[in-house]
């Protein structure tokens, strides 16, 4: 069974107050994800892929079209608080922006205490939760000596992605969304994040829906890569195909623009 | 040495603040040679756009030159540059001789000035005829594949990759030899970036500049059109090389690292997997002793802890910094 089935997924964004423009930022859009799989929506600023990652999150309602979560329409079905806290307890995201993902008045560990309130089982007491957010930091290479108590502006971008990663140890989601998560921080640290991301998958079958601009990283990391481009999926396929052997003269574009290590461009 | 367009000998520039001095260039030595691309690359914090200022004499202060050499080959002759003050290179040698696209250089444009008035600026900072330089304007505006009409538009009409080409344009209208340019790419995406790079290159093979020293942190992007490359970690030259060579066997622990950690669409970088380098780069008030790798480095050796590794030629063109080639040399 799959996971998440997204069906003629359209979103249409109204401007203006007295003379109305029409905005069809995600057109039709449809697609698949298996358990354990990595699937990566690309594409470039303004082709509607954070528009589809948060309509998935249940963050924004679908103009029409449906998403089936585990076999529920998330935005039909989820209709008491009960199913609505399951479905975050299933599905985490992960930001862009590491920095935008904290209240700058408590302490980092804040984030981690809200996972463990949203568990099934909330442990009896404070010492066995407090077990377990040393235990999810400890698994994202993190010294807790170094994290707890401390607020956002102490620790580096690096670190709080690592944390927003260590919320996913806690919760062991199905799916975990992740909108550009490498995007802010340095290229050293970005190989840990993906790491660790992929150790999720290995060790708990999460699947994880990468929303990024980055060919490089979904080339690298997929297993299913979606072109997207004006709000449709223009491409879909395996990472070799897509990146490899193009089919639509965007993607063709797109990679034949990124600039390669191993190959020096021909028309420059 | 006749084809040396620029040297540096021995560079040192601290910014020197009330109690400690941010040792950000430390003793660099190296050449530019006349006709071609040198790649600077490193990651944030390692002394690369400061660099681009000592090379200009674009000392403001708390940035000051403690120590070393620079010499321009201006008309057949070396000028030393690091002799003279700020000033003096600013209104000798600035847009003839050398010029600078800064980091964001778009988006400094003032939005409310016409495109034309930064080039009356220009005229009149060098008691040059205006009209003939907007004659001049538009047609490299048209090299660089945008419409002269855009010469009386306001920035915030051009969009970014407009902006970026437009300011290369106006930068290169004295024909300086050396330009330079930091991170000109990093705001930019993909299609544009490379439509960037093709203005670059065709400005260099008309002659427009003899030779670019680009500055970024994306060795993907540099590999596109330098020759040879400087790599530098924590204020210092840890590897100069030509660029096949260094993608080949790169000889630096640090340049090894570096090139693992990049993610290109490739087949080959799927197969080596990605690596990172352990820790992250030092605080410069205080670098670590002996190699300033050390910390970080997988073949850390006692030696490393206490000396500093020279920067050797091993091959030909090929110079590293690191104590694992000293056997190699004697």
């Amino acid at each position: 069974m799959s996971r998440l089935v997204v069906k003629n997924l359209t979103k249409i964004f109204t401007l203006g107050f007295f003379s109305k423009r029409y905005v069809e930022a995600v057109k039709n859009v449809s697609f698949e994800v298996k358990e354990r799989e990595i699937v990566s929506l690309v594409g470039e600023s303004g082709s509607g892929k954070t528009t589809t990652a948060r309509m998935i999150l249940r963050l924004l309602r679908p103009t029409s079209g449906t998403i089936h979560f585990e076999g529920t329409d998330i935005w039909n079905d989820l209709n008491d608080k009960e199913s609505l806290k399951d479905f975050r307890r299933k599905v985490h995201a992960v930001f862009q922006d590491p920095f935008a993902s904290y209240n700058p008045f408590y302490p980092v560990e804040r984030t981690l205490w809200q996972a463990i309130n949203l568990l099934e089982n909330t442990p009896s007491n404070k010492k066995e939760a407090i077990e377990l957010i040393k235990e999810s930091l400890f698994r994202v290479g993190l010294d807790p000596k170094d994290i707890l108590g401390k607020y956002p502006h102490q620790i580096s971008g690096g670190q709080k992605q690592r944390i927003m990663i260590a919320r996913c140890w806690i919760l062991r989601p199905l799916l975990i969304v992740a909108d550009e998560p490498t995007s802010m921080i340095d290229a050293s640290s970005r190989g840990g994040i993906i790491k660790l991301l992929e150790e999720l998958r290995e060790k708990e079958g999460t699947s994880i829906i990468f929303i990024t601009h980055d060919l490089g990283l979904a080339y690298y990391v997929s297993d299913t890569i979606y072109v997207m481009k004006n709000g449709e999926i223009v491409e879909r396929g395996d990472p070799d195909s897509v990146v490899l052997n193009p089919s639509h003269s965007y993607t063709k574009l797109l990679v034949g623009s990124i600039p390669k290590l191993y190959r020096k461009m021909e028309d420059i | 040495m006749e084809n040396v367009l620029l040297k540096a000998e021995n560079l040192r520039a601290y910014y020197k603040l009330e109690k400690v001095s941010v040792k950000a260039v430390d003793g660099l030595s190296f050449e530019i040679y006349e006709d071609e691309v040198v790649g600077v690359v490193g990651e944030s914090g390692c002394g690369k756009t400061t660099l681009s200022n000592v090379i200009f004499m674009n000392m403001v202060k708390p940035l000051t030159l403690v120590g070393g050499k620079i010499f321009l080959k201006v008309n057949g002759s070396f000028e030393e540059i690091s002799a003279l003050s700020r000033d003096e290179v600013k209104e000798k040698f600035w847009g003839k001789e050398m010029t600078i696209i800064p980091q964001s250089a778009m988006n400094a444009l003032m939005p409310t000035i016409k495109m034309e008035r930064y080039v009356q600026h220009l005229a009149e900072s060098h008691g040059l005829d205006a009209r003939e330089l907007i004659d001049k304007t538009l047609q490299r505006f048209k090299e660089v594949g945008l419409e002269t009409s855009w010469l009386k538009r306001y920035p915030f009409e051009l969009s970014g990759g407009m902006r970026q080409r437009a300011v290369i344009a106006v930068s290169t209208i004295l024909n300086p030899s050396l330009l330079v340019a930091d991170e000109p790419t990093s705001a930019l995406d993909v299609v544009n970036q490379k439509v960037f790079l093709k203005v670059l290159m065709s400005l260099k093979r008309r002659g427009i500049v003899k030779s670019i020293i680009l500055i970024t942190h994306d060795i993907a992007t540099v590999r596109q059109i330098a020759d040879r490359m400087i790599i530098m970690y924590a204020g210092k030259i840890v590897e100069l090389s030509p660029i096949d060579e260094l993608l080949e066997k790169p000889l630096h622990p640090y340049t090894e690292g570096l090139l693992n950690s990049v993610l290109t669409p490739e087949p080959e970088v799927k197969k080596r997997g990605i690596v990172t380098i352990p820790g992250a780069p030092p605080n410069l008030i205080d670098p670590p002793s002996g190699c300033r790798f050390h910390p970080r480095c997988p073949h850390m050796m006692d030696v490393c802890k206490e000396k500093e590794p020279p920067l050797v030629e091993i091959e030909p063109g090929r110079r590293v910094a690191c104590f694992l080639y000293a056997g190699e040399r004697t």
